[in-house]
């Protein structure tokens, strides 16, 4: 089985539970964050970072596209990088990257908290933290 | 289910997995610290107050934008490297090899960036 399951295509291996969807979503989840990503980074390039930005500067407006990420630096006039166009991409990554990371918390977990009632706590919890941290979040990007 | 594992946690640290065990434990602690990261970042933007605003004068200084950078751009590309593997596993016989490219690209993209951080930071930015 072990050797053998590496030859079948990603729906021949069942798709039958919660873990196993999650598992797919946190690999499509990484492709898309990786798209996302680079779309924020070629944005800035084309809105000037060339000139105005460091590397470091870029990076980090890639990783969350929001206004206030490019505050601290040389760019002259930052209304082109608080567009509602740049707020829905902030907003995109936003939800994508916390189900991915609160969804990776619950697998470190289930590493270590191995009872029935333990893992249903942590189930929980992850659901409570994934809607708050998507909420303030959206108002952080929408407001700022 | 293997849940009695009955490992503790001394053998789990001398357990010698080499650089596949290496990155494994990175992209743990990448990936924690990155979660634990954006948690307060968002709490201390969304309630402000001293307790936030001292947060985020942690955040902004360069010795710790080195430090989260490291875990950032390793789980990212390590992360990609996960994600190709298992999406092609035919590839996975090679994953000793894939772990080398991916050090290849990590160590110059993140060189140059730390590179950048530590300048504007010591030259007081
Ligand atoms: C480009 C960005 C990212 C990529 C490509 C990526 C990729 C991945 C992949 C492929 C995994 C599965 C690892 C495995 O099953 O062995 C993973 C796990 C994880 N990710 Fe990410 N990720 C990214 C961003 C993030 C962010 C922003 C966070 C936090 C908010 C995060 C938190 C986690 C956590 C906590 C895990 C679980 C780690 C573990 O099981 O040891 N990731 N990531």
């Amino acid at each position: 089985m072990a050797s053998k399951s590496r030859n079948l295509s990603i729906t021949g291996r069942g798709l039958t539970n919660f873990e196993s969807i999650m598992w797919v979503f946190t690999r499509l989840s990484a492709l898309g964050m990786y798209a996302l990503i680079l779309f924020a980074i070629i944005g800035a390039l084309i809105m000037g970072a060339r000139n105005n930005m460091n590397m470091a500067d870029v990076l980090r407006w890639g990783f969350m596209p929001n206004v206030t990420h490019v505050a601290s630096t040389d760019v002259p006039d930052t209304a082109p990088f608080a567009t509602p166009f740049w707020k829905l991409v902030a907003s995109a990554l936003l939800l994508v990257a916390t189900a991915h990371g609160v969804h990776g918390l619950v697998v470190i977990a289930d590493d270590y908290i191995t009872s029935e009632g333990g893992r249903k706590i942590v189930r929980l919890l992850s659901i409570i933290m994934m809607v708050s941290m998507s909420l303030m979040g959206l108002y952080i990007i929408w407001t700022s | 289910m293997g849940l009695k594992r009955n490992v503790s946690l001394g053998t789990g640290l001398r357990y010698k997995g080499g650089g596949p065990m290496l990155v494994f434990v990175l992209h743990r602690i990448g990936g924690l610290g990155m979660a634990t990261f954006v948690t307060i970042h968002i709490l201390s933007s969304f309630f402000g107050g001293d307790i936030g605003q001292f947060a985020n004068q942690i955040y902004e200084n360069w010795v710790f934008q080195i430090f989260i950078f490291f875990f950032v751009l390793f789980h990212a590309i390590n992360g990609l490297r996960i994600t190709i593997l298992d999406l092609w596993p035919k590839l996975i016989p090679y994953q000793r090899e894939a772990i080398w490219v991916e050090w290849a690209v990590f160590l110059p993209i993140y060189a140059l960036a730390a590179f950048v951080i530590l300048r504007t930071g010591l030259a007081g930015g």
